[in-house]
């Protein structure tokens, strides 16, 4: 036998690496895999319970302070840009539908999933990451544990949790700050604002947000997870991974984003 | 300095690797290595930088895969076997990494804590106290227990790093560069604690090092990987009694002559 043939150093040698295109699939196939392996383990036991409520208690509640700021000022800016527009056909009557409407079915869920992309996708990337860097994910491999489960599977379940609860809070503080701006400008009663905002709110409007708020948490706590399990080598990959779990995790929220709003009008004609 | 005796080859192996090929790209690492580990034998590796000491054991635990040969651990194909298999394989071999690898979030008490109570949920709370605090003893770090890894020295870290595998009582034992980074009495500690628990816990080891000193004292026996394939295997004396100018300066450069 040819001993070219049989010598595996020569046949890679002679191996071409894979152009963009080949990579790109590449990588497609990886994140198929990897979102694969999610559902696969995810859901079967050994269940890590404590790490999952960890999880949620770092990336709902430390979010907090930062959602409730954005979503107050979001309310008291949007109702505040939106009352001359309303004015100059004597509609400011309607400013708590509007503002319940806008906040509820579009501004909440988005500005909610874009703060998680910065925040939460950002730690999990650089978290993960650096675990890989430091070997410490290799550690649990050869401990006999399974740390996709424990890191991955955890991470992606507390984001897919908490998201949809801070969306429906950043919505709630959001018309608190509307309240604050209509009540400094109109005779509007709280309670008269609070119910105006809520009659205009329909079921499928609950439903669309929950539904993205779910989906938004998903991509940001898969997409950060992705890309620190799967981060190259050194600190420069650490940052490399933060990094592009923010810039990949919100370009995908726009795009769910404008996917589900097409999809959910269907639904309102 | 005393040198340990060499193994006899005739003990039952645990470790057998036979033609193994591992490439990364076209940078080709392994090109045919053959190796044997016997049981409650010390194995010393020894190679320069990146001639694939750490790829080997790296490969035997099956964090990689080879591309071609065969790796047989406790009598099983570790590239053939399915992942629960290779799970509980795992519990049967202790690795401890170059720089530790402690879970820099959690406490000593939580890092040795992890393996145990997902692999062994039949304990109760007082057992793996029990277990967490018999093997910090037996590395001497039982003072460090709450303490985080960050408050730790480097010489701490390699014995918290050993101790989280002993805690799963593996009969092997696979160190990558032990004493690496570390001060000359640090490192003779560290030796005088591999040679500990290789008495103590009856286990058969596999040593990367590039330190001499290290090999000559918890070594059995002496491999030195060169152009991707062990060509000299040994006592100590049988290895560097050489002219060999890949060997030689290996020698020259621990032991200033």
């Amino acid at each position: 036998m040819d001993k070219k043939a049989e010598d595996p150093a020569i046949m890679q040698q002679e191996m071409k690496p894979p152009g963009k295109i080949s990579r790109m699939f590449l990588t497609l196939y990886d994140v198929c895999q990897f979102v694969t392996r999610f559902f696969k383990e995810g859901f079967l036991p050994p269940y890590e319970g404590k790490e999952l409520m960890r999880q949620c208690y770092d990336i709902g509640y430390r979010s907090l302070a930062l959602i409730s700021l954005t979503g107050f000022i979001t309310g008291v800016v949007f109702t505040k840009q939106s009352r001359p527009s309303l004015a100059e056909f004597g509609a400011t009557s309607w400013l708590p539908s509007l503002v319940g409407i806008a906040l509820l079915r579009t501004l909440a869920p988005l500005l909610t999933a874009l703060i998680a992309a910065g925040k939460v996708g950002s730690s999990i990337g650089a978290e993960l990451g650096s675990m890989r860097v430091t070997e410490q994910i290799d550690a649990m491999e050869v401990s006999a544990t399974n740390p996709f489960k424990f890191l991955v599977s955890t991470r992606v379940m507390a984001s897919t949790i908490t998201i949809p609860i801070l969306t429906f809070y950043t919505a709630m503080v959001g018309m608190l700050g509307a309240l604050l701006n209509v009540s400094l400008f109109e005779d509007t009663s709280a309670r008269a604002f609070f119910q105006m905002s809520l009659e205009s709110i329909t079921f499928l409007d609950i439903t669309a947000s929950t539904v993205k708020a779910i989906l938004f948490g998903f991509t940001i706590g898969m997409v950060g997870c992705y890309q620190g399990y799967n981060s190259s080598k050194g600190t420069e990959g650490v940052g490399k991974a933060a990094n592009s779990a923010v810039v990949i995790g919100m370009f995908l929220i726009f795009i769910e984003e404008v996917i589900s709003v097409q999809f959910f009008s269907l639904f309102r004609s | 300095m005393q040198q340990k005796k060499p193994t006899s080859l005739d003990a039952e192996k645990v470790i057998e690797i036979n033609g193994l090929y591992k490439s990364f790209g076209s940078y080709h690492v392994l090109r045919g290595v053959d190796l044997d580990l016997y049981k409650r034998e010390n194995l010393v590796v020894l190679g320069k930088s990146g001639t694939g000491k750490s790829v080997l054991i790296k490969i035997i635990v099956g964090l990689l895969t080879p591309d071609q040969g065969d790796v047989r651990v406790l009598g099983q194909h570790v590239d053939q076997i399915s992942y629960k298999d290779l799970l509980a394989l795992r519990l049967k071999v202790g690795f401890s990494f170059q720089n530790s690898a402690l879970y820099d979030s959690m406490t000593v008490r939580q890092n040795l804590q992890f393996p145990l109570v997902r692999n062994q949920k039949q304990l109760t709370k007082a057992e793996v106290q029990y277990e967490v605090e018999r093997v910090l003893d037996a590395v001497g770090l039982l003072q460090t227990i709450n303490q985080m890894p960050s408050e730790l020295s480097g010489g701490q870290r390699k014995r918290i790093g050993i101790a989280r595998t002993l805690i799963l009582k593996p009969e092997v034992m696979l160190y990558d560069e032990p004493t690496a980074g570390l001060d000359p009495i640090t490192c003779l500690e560290i030796n005088a604690l591999i040679n500990e628990v290789q008495e103590r816990f009856h286990t058969s080891s596999i040593v990367i090092t590039h330190d001499l000193t290290c090999a000559k004292a918890v070594g059995n026996r002496v491999a030195m990987l060169l152009d991707g394939k062990f060509e000299r295997q040994g006592t100590f004396e049988e290895v560097f009694n050489t002219e060999d100018s890949r060997v030689k300066p290996f020698y020259e450069y621990n032991f200033i002559q």
